[in-house]
């Protein structure tokens, strides 16, 4: 008790084009606060994505740039490399990420660009209509894998947190989740710790955020919540993968 | 330290999280419409209120808001 709650001044007045109970929007609020919280306001500037949060610059009171799908890390890149003393962050699905921008994500994490990803995995490509994305479970029921998804054909879902903490290149890898008001605070602990990481300019780093798609996953809200809990968090394990301090590979999660 | 608790309802797309997570059941979704057609939240048992913010914590449309005010609160019987 003895605290506030009210609405951070790096999000805009404008209401979001989200699904009722999509926790999109309490990342959103997240990013806003710590930006906030770090008083950086004036010197971030965010790189929208293709997928539901592609209208992401209309939610936040600074500066944003869109880019084509997946290549968020590589427009990051160059802004931040003409322009070292801005904080530049990417806010991406796991479609953008995880499946067209595998590349940009993974060579971006390599370098070590002093870049910020927040990497929303709904285990779905939201925007387009439910499709399987590479982080939908085996045997979850998507538009495209209406039988549920055939490991066989499509192999297993990928830790994108895991996969990148493997790169040699000293960085920051996390993995939360926003399913209850502990994790939301957890999470944006994490978030502000990549944050200022890149405010010391120290190394890339990276925040997923086990989140929800109720829409395209057939639930209610809260129904999703669970869902999230009881199917993705086992085999998407929360913590952290990898600090800066920690010698190349995997860091015990 | 008095609190004042506002739901901005016209932001508000009913998603229920706020109600679920609130620890002392407060919260309640209305039976009346807004203008964007969905049926928002409000304190049906504001006396509940303990001000902890988890409803806060959880709502995506940030309709929520918890603020510091001189106006005491009258306290339950
Ligand atoms: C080059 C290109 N290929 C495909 C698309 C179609 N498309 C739009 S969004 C999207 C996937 C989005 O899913 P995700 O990144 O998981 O974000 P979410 O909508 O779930 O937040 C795809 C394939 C596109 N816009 N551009
Ligand atoms: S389709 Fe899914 S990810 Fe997109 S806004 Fe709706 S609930 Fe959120
Ligand atoms: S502040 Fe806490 S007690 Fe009050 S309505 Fe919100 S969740 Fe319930
Ligand atoms: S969490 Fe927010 S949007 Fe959802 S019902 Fe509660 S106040 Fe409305």
């Amino acid at each position: 008790m003895g605290k506030t709650f009210t609405r951070p001044v790096a999000l805009s007045e404008k209401d979001t084009h989200y699904c009722p109970g999509c926790t999109h929007g309490i990342v959103h609020r997240l990013v806003a606060e710590v930006i906030d919280e770090l008083g950086i306001r004036g010197k971030t500037i965010g790189v929208a994505p293709v997928g539901c949060a592609v209208l992401a610059y209309n939610y936040f009171s600074f500066d944003f740039m869109e880019a084509a799908h997946g290549r968020a890390p590589a427009v990051a890149t160059g802004i931040k490399r003409v322009r070292p003393d801005l904080m530049v962050f990417t806010y991406q699905g796991d479609g953008d990420l995880a499946s067209i921008g595998t590349a940009e994500i993974i060579h971006a994490a390599n370098r070590g660009e002093k870049i910020t990803t927040i990497f929303i995995n709904n285990a779905v490509y939201g925007m387009t209509g439910g499709q399987m994305a590479p982080t939908t479970m085996p045997g979850q029921k998507t538009t495209t894998t209406p039988f549920g998804r055939d490991v066989e054909q499509t192999g297993m879902p990928m830790k994108m947190a895991e996969l990148l903490s493997a790169l040699m290149t000293p960085a920051y890898i996390t993995r939360q989740t926003v399913i209850s008001p502990k994790y939301v605070i957890k999470a944006k602990k994490a978030i502000k710790k990549a944050f200022e990481y890149q405010c010391e300019g120290r190394c890339f780093s990276l925040v997923e955020v086990i989140s929800t798609c109720p829409t395209n996953w057939g639930m209610t809200p809260v129904e999703a919540l669970s869902w999230a809990e009881t199917t993705l968090l086992p085999y998407y394990p929360l913590g952290e993968f990898k600090t800066p301090d920690s010698q190349g590979g995997n860091d015990a999660a | 330290m008095s609190y004042i608790f506002a739901i901005d309802c016209e932001r508000c797309k009913g998603c229920g999280l706020c109600v679920n997570f609130c620890p002392k059941n407060v919260l309640e979704i209305s039976d009346e419409l807004n203008k964007k057609g969905y049926y928002p939240a409000f304190q049906a048992r504001p006396g509940d209120c303990i001000y902890c913010g988890s409803c806060y914590m959880m709502c995506p449309d940030v309709a929520i808001s918890i603020t510091s005010g001189n106006i005491k609160r009258k306290l339950k019987k």
